[in-house]
């Protein structure tokens, strides 16, 4: 009896440290950005990291301001969701209201292939159909660009989006519907002003959801964007916060390397930025 | 029918919405059909035996994806292999442990941080982590541990939905007839959630094939043919880290879409399996 005892309070103590795996894991990703992220933040300086406008880690008189890595990526992030959210909002309505099962569970299929296909693949496509179409269409010197980088963001986006506010729109309670049926309106009225409020906090999530996968794609971004380190403009080339670091990791030492964790850093304290927001969402939805 | 009666103004809108819902369905539907035709068109008829079953070559300038594809599998293997166990255990100690609360929603929160985290910062931390601290230099050892701790809140979350589902009469039935809680948990709990267990590996076996960002400076970019064991102690790309270098700084596009090709036909199998694996359990519980 005391042995089963024993036996049951080391499986209990197991399991408990397989649970606080987690904790540890984000434990020690925050202690090791956070501690080789400051080091070149204290030595350049806050501010002048933060809002210089020159980006010029190998020149003979080193400049490290992010202020364009940090503008690309948001002007990046709001043109991909201001592309793809309207997109995947409208094809998650359809889907989860309007079209029939047969029809919904291929366009499901569908989704996920599109959220499992690697972001090297859609840098790839990018790079030979977006690029040259781009300079062609609009008759610019090089097709890598910021717009480049937007669209490819806005389709990586799609699946995260559609999914999310699918699935919310699917837990509306029946009974909000029909009642709203029985008082005379048609169904498209129901979805949209019915459906769609009662499932705004999902799909306020899946919007936040985008953001966070936008803001930290790396290799998609880094094959379409051209990767100079230009002030955001829709035509130019530019670097991501993403992009900037591995750009430069491989071959980087010093200062610059040390900025580079730098720049790491920043780009987690926006992950945290929104996984707090999206976690605001996701309880108020609960309760809701 | 009633529509008749409804004033234009209503009318319009109805029309409208249904226009827009169908533009973006359509273009969501187009966008993968044209991804799909284009990458397998592509990539397709670059595939040859000799490109999947040599390795590259400077003297005869022969071009070969073995050695990646191999990578492939080793890194697979390695992260899978190890972040099952952590993963349902933690789903374990989670539903059937716990009773700190506290203690549990810090271990949720940890791991939403954790999905949230982009895959560049975690390569930059294995980096620093593996490749440095523990001394195990580039390595795909230290490429498959940085996949673990970028899996594990999936593999967390699948096995505890489905552990969510196991009814908790069967547990009481066990503790009745006197089995211990290990007993119970190993013969009771874990069998009803293979499922769950199951689609988390399937994703997670995606999200590792699929991965770049993590694995470049985790893992590396060489092309040499080894064993298992010596494979995940020296450095090798795997297929999207190969893809990255041929397109991005070799211009090989021809091999890039080979890869792509074999990358999607892997993708629309993950998504193939794991719709197999909802039906086969969905039906199997029904009976």
């Amino acid at each position: 009896m005391n042995t089963q005892r024993t036996l049951e309070h080391l499986i209990y103590g197991l399991f408990l440290l397989l649970g606080l795996v987690a904790v540890g894991c984000v434990l020690l990703i925050t202690a090791y950005l956070v501690f080789s992220g400051l080091p070149a933040i204290r030595e350049i300086g806050l501010v002048d990291f933060l809002f210089g406008d020159t980006w010029a880690s190998t020149a003979s008189e080193p400049r490290f301001g992010i202020l364009p890595f940090i503008l690309t990526s948001i002007w990046g992030t709001a043109g991909a969701i201001a592309l793809g959210v309207p997109v995947g909002f409208f094809t998650a309505v359809w889907l989860a209201k309007m079209a029939s099962p047969r029809v919904r569970s291929i366009m499901e299929s569908a989704v996920s292939l599109l959220a499992g296909i690697p972001s090297v693949v859609y840098g790839l496509v990018g790079m030979l159909v977006l690029v040259p179409g781009i300079r062609t269409f609009f008759d610019v010197p090089d097709g890598a660009s910021l717009l480049a980088a937007i669209l490819v963001l806005a389709v990586m986006i799609l699946p995260s989006i559609i999914k999310v506010s699918m699935t919310a729109l699917q837990a509306v309670p029946q009974e909000y519907e029909d009642a709203s049926l029985a008082l005379g309106a048609t169904p498209i009225e129901t979805y949209f002003r019915v459906s769609v409020p009662a499932a705004k906090s999902g799909i306020a999530a899946s919007v936040v959801l985008g953001v966070g996968r936008a803001i930290g794609e790396a290799m998609a971004v880094m094959m379409v964007s051209g990767n100079v380190a230009n002030m955001p403009s829709l035509f130019e080339s530019v670097r991501f916060l993403t992009s900037a670091v591995v750009s430069e990791m491989s071959y980087s030492s010093g200062l610059q390397r040390e900025a580079l964790f730098s720049i790491a850093l920043v780009l987690f304290f926006f992950i945290l930025l929104i996984t707090a927001s999206l976690n605001f969402f996701l309880k108020r939805g609960k309760e809701a | 029918m009633l529509s008749q009666k409804l004033s234009p103004r209503r009318r319009g809108y109805a029309a409208f919405m249904r226009i827009l819902m169908a533009m973006a369905a359509l273009s969501t539907a187009a966008l993968v059909a044209f991804l799909l035709a284009y990458v397998l068109g592509k990539g397709i008829p670059h595939l040859s035996w000799e490109l999947l079953s040599t390795k590259p070559s400077y003297l005869t300038e022969r071009i070969g994806i073995l050695p990646d594809i191999l990578n492939t599998l080793y890194i697979v293997a390695a992260a899978l292999g190890i972040t099952l166990p952590l993963g349902v255990g933690a789903a374990v100690y989670l539903t059937e442990y716990a009773e700190n609360k506290r203690l549990v929603s810090a271990i949720e929160l940890a791991a939403e941080t954790l999905s949230g985290i982009p895959s560049i910062i975690y390569g930059l931390v294995g980096m620093l982590f593996f490749c440095q601290f523990m001394s195990m230099k580039t390595s795909l050892l230290a490429g498959a541990l940085t996949l673990v701790i970028m899996n594990l809140p999936t593999m967390m979350r699948t096995t505890q939905e489905s552990l969510k589902t196991v009814p908790q009469s069967y547990r009481e039935g066990a503790f009745g007839l006197g089995a211990g809680k290990w007993r119970v948990i190993r013969t009771v709990v874990l069998p009803g959630c293979v499922d769950g267990i199951l689609t988390g590996c399937i994703l997670s076996v995606g999200r590792i094939i699929g991965e770049s960002a993590a694995l470049l400076f985790t893992a590396g970019f060489a092309h040499s043919l080894n064993g298992f064991l010596e494979g995940l102690n020296s450095a090798g790309a795997t297929l999207t880290v190969a893809l990255y270098v041929y397109a991005k700084e070799q211009g090989e596009f021809d091999v890039a879409f080979a890869i792509a090709a074999i990358l999607m036909l892997l993708a629309l199998a993950i998504d193939l399996a794991t719709a197999l694996v909802g039906r086969y359990f969905k039906h199997r519980r029904n009976t």
